[in-house]
């Protein structure tokens, strides 16, 4: 790997070789995260029956809109909920453990080490009061109990890793000296200091131009092929997920409407909301054509709608629909969606139709 | 015919180093800008932050004044307009912007924050405003019953709708779009973008449309205008320019935006450095820092806007091709728009 990254090949990993292990990096069975109000009156069911898998290495982009529940997916991996949230059922495989019975302290352990987090506003995530070397090199001190010099000199290395210029001078400083595109730089520094399996990024470019959203994803790219990372995507953009992802999970509503790897879905969606939302993005060559837009509103996750909860939006929906909510359906091997029409037959003939397929 | 004609226009902001300090530049936020908006053509204009894009947006909002250069409304000067006229380009230029959670009151109800522009600047009955906002409602998609509620019990795409109904209230002759869409939910732009097109059909609207989304642009504009760091480097048909990109920084740009099909496979052109700042800007072509086909003269050299085949390109590159065209750009005034 160290061939085609040639700025990074100084940064060599420090951590043990990953033990060869089979079966996905992290397996979630059936996770429902819910957020109760104090009085126990309102419950929002913001994940719901979530089943989703990501093997070692690949990356799975989640796509979702505001209120989808793909955020509160993220805190429920890394176990920072806010307070009035429950995990209420479910099971959260990684490396073979469950993450949902471990204890506040092996989480504490697991957060940072091996499942790492890279937030939408790096300014948010970075401490204004510390220089950028105490904060990349904070994570090698907790974790692996290193000296100030030693993890001192490993942020350089990392600074140096993530194409911050003159990594000396720079980890001196403090994160208001810095661009918005180094300073989210440095917080992927900080995600992969102590070699984490596991790297989850949350809307990570949404706050960076475009020249530097394109080199920001290069290098997330070429980081997690040099650490043989799994990355776990989080956006509402599919553009980043046909750029980056290997497989995809379409979230509304609180649950997974539709998954699997990404050219399929792209290509032959069995989904009505996932093939909508694919219509509904412009795109550079044809800018005659009207948009197909999806109408109505998101619903409310506190009064979800009985049945599918895109029923009242599905241009396809059945009178069953509207009753009873479809479990998941898998209409090729590795492609789930909930969605009646996908039960039987797959959707080709109804896509011919509308001129899509 | 053209609405609105801007001819070298610049703003410069005066930087200061402290409350007593002396000044140390000039921030060269717009620099010397040519460009024309034709009745019910889109203007988009697209670049990266500290491009100079919304400046350009507040000089025309007549938010800010020119320190150079002219904007010409309907033929007339706005520097030399009296207080009519004034009052007038006012009513005919309109905004939407890009938070509808942020740009509406929320303790006005809908209907009076759509009928403010009607009763300040119109001498109408109280049935009479609320006959034109109860149209302007429906205009929108928006049902009668919305006028008697407040902002926060509508959705972002609801609430961008009311703006876009403040906006029309005066019936204006041009609408500034400053990132009309980035705020709204992804499966809720297309129906704001398509009511925009609508409109426009329909009113005979001329748009200023600045955006990041570069298919989003493409997909609305008739013309689009590139800028780096306060200078256009590249404009042209909205279609042609994102096929075929001429100007260095533009190829990147367009490159760099997110494909919309996984199998979608291109050059990709990862370009090196940030935008520098407008305080300090590079001598010659401003791009060359981080231009792949940079030569010894363009650090010394600006380039001029010149013609090239079908448009208008900053570059050295075409410099065999210059034909020392006078540097106009008109939305909706090249071959296929």
């Amino acid at each position: 790997m160290s061939n085609s990254t040639p700025s990074s090949a100084s940064y060599e990993p420090t951590g043990q070789r990953l033990p060869v292990k089979t079966g996905p990096l992290l397996e979630l069975e059936n996770l429902s995260t819910h957020y109760v109000s104090s009085r126990g009156t309102r419950v929002v069911r913001a994940v719901d029956q979530v089943s989703l898998r990501i093997n070692a290495g690949e990356t799975l982009g989640i796509v979702g809109e505001s209120g989808s529940g793909k955020s509160t997916l993220a805190l429920t991996i890394l176990r920072v909920l806010p307070p009035a949230a429950r995990i209420v059922r479910g099971r959260m495989l990684f490396e073979g453990e469950d993450l949902v019975q471990k204890s506040d302290d092996e989480m504490r352990h697991i957060r940072g080490k091996r499942i790492a987090m890279i937030l939408q506003d790096p300014m948010a995530s970075l401490n204004p009061l510390f220089t950028i070397g105490d904060q990349v090199a904070e994570p090698i001190r907790v974790h692996e109990g290193a000296g100030r010099a030693t993890a001192w000199n490993r942020a350089r290395d990392l600074l140096k890793s993530v194409r911050i210029p003159s990594p000396e001078t720079r980890v001196t400083q403090y994160p208001h000296e810095m661009s918005g595109g180094m300073r989210q730089r440095i917080v992927g520094a900080i995600g992969i200091s102590c070699e984490p399996r596991l790297l989850i990024a949350d809307e990570p470019t949404t706050s960076l131009d475009l020249t530097i959203q394109a080199q920001y994803l290069n290098l997330l790219r070429e980081l997690q092929r040099a650490h043989g990372l799994a990355l776990i995507f989080i956006t509402h953009n599919l553009g980043i997920v046909a750029k980056m992802c290997d497989q995809l999970a379409v979230m509304y509503a609180g649950r997974v409407v539709e998954s699997g790897p990404v050219s399929q879905i792209f290509n032959t969606p069995a989904h009505p909301y996932t093939e909508a939302l694919l219509s509904s993005i412009p795109r550079m060559s044809d800018s005659a054509q009207r948009l197909t837009a999806i109408e109505g509103q998101p619903p409310d996750l506190a009064a979800l709608p009985p049945g599918c909860a895109f029923a009242p939006r599905c241009v396809r929906a059945l009178d069953r629909c509207r009753v009873e909510a479809p479990p998941e359906f898998t209409p090729d091997r590795g492609h789930t969606a909930r969605c009646w029409l996908a039960s039987g037959s797959s959707l080709s003939d109804t896509l011919v139709q509308s001129g899509r397929a | 015919m053209t609405v609105l004609e801007a001819a070298g226009l610049t703003k410069h902001f005066r930087a200061r180093r402290g409350i007593f300090g002396g000044e140390r530049g000039v921030v060269r936020a717009v620099d010397g800008i040519s460009f024309a908006i034709e009745t019910g053509r889109t203007l988009g204009v697209v670049g990266e932050s500290g491009c100079g894009k919304t400046t350009t947006a507040k000089l025309v909002l007549g938010l800010e004044d020119p320190t150079g250069g002219t904007i010409r409304f309907e033929g007339h000067d706005l520097q030399e307009l009296d207080t009519p006229g004034r009052r007038h380009y006012r009513k005919s230029v309109q905004a939407v912007f890009q938070d509808p959670y942020a740009s509406l009151n929320p303790r006005m109800r809908v209907d009076a924050i759509i009928a403010e522009p009607l009763v300040t600047n119109e001498s109408l009955s109280a049935a009479e405003v609320r006959g034109r906002v109860l149209r302007l409602l429906d205009l929108v998609g928006l049902p009668a019953r919305a006028a008697d509620l407040f902002p926060h019990e509508f959705s972002g795409g609801q609430r961008q709708r009311i703006a876009i109904a403040r906006a029309l209230a005066l019936s204006p002759k041009l609408v500034v779009l400053d990132e009309p869409v980035s705020a709204l939910d992804v499966s809720i732009r297309a129906q704001i973008l398509n009511l925009l097109r609508d409109l426009q059909a329909e009113l005979g609207l001329s748009y200023l449309f600045i955006a990041h989304d570069l298919a989003a642009v493409a997909h609305m504009s008739h013309t689009i205008v590139v800028m780096y760091l306060g200078k256009i480097v590249e404009s042209g048909d909205a279609r042609t320019l994102a096929r075929t990109p001429k100007h260095p920084y533009t190829e990147a740009l367009f490159s760099a935006a997110l494909p919309s099909h996984p199998d979608e496979r291109r050059e990709e052109i990862i370009l090196a450095g940030e935008v520098p700042s407008p305080l300090n800007p590079p001598s010659g072509c401003r791009f060359h820092p981080r231009c792949p086909h940079a030569m010894p003269r363009c650090s010394e050299e600006e380039p001029r806007l010149a013609e090239v085949e079908d448009r208008l390109v900053a570059c050295h590159l075409y410099d065999a091709d210059e034909r020392r065209a006078p540097i106009r750009i008109a939305a909706g005034a090249f071959p296929g728009s």
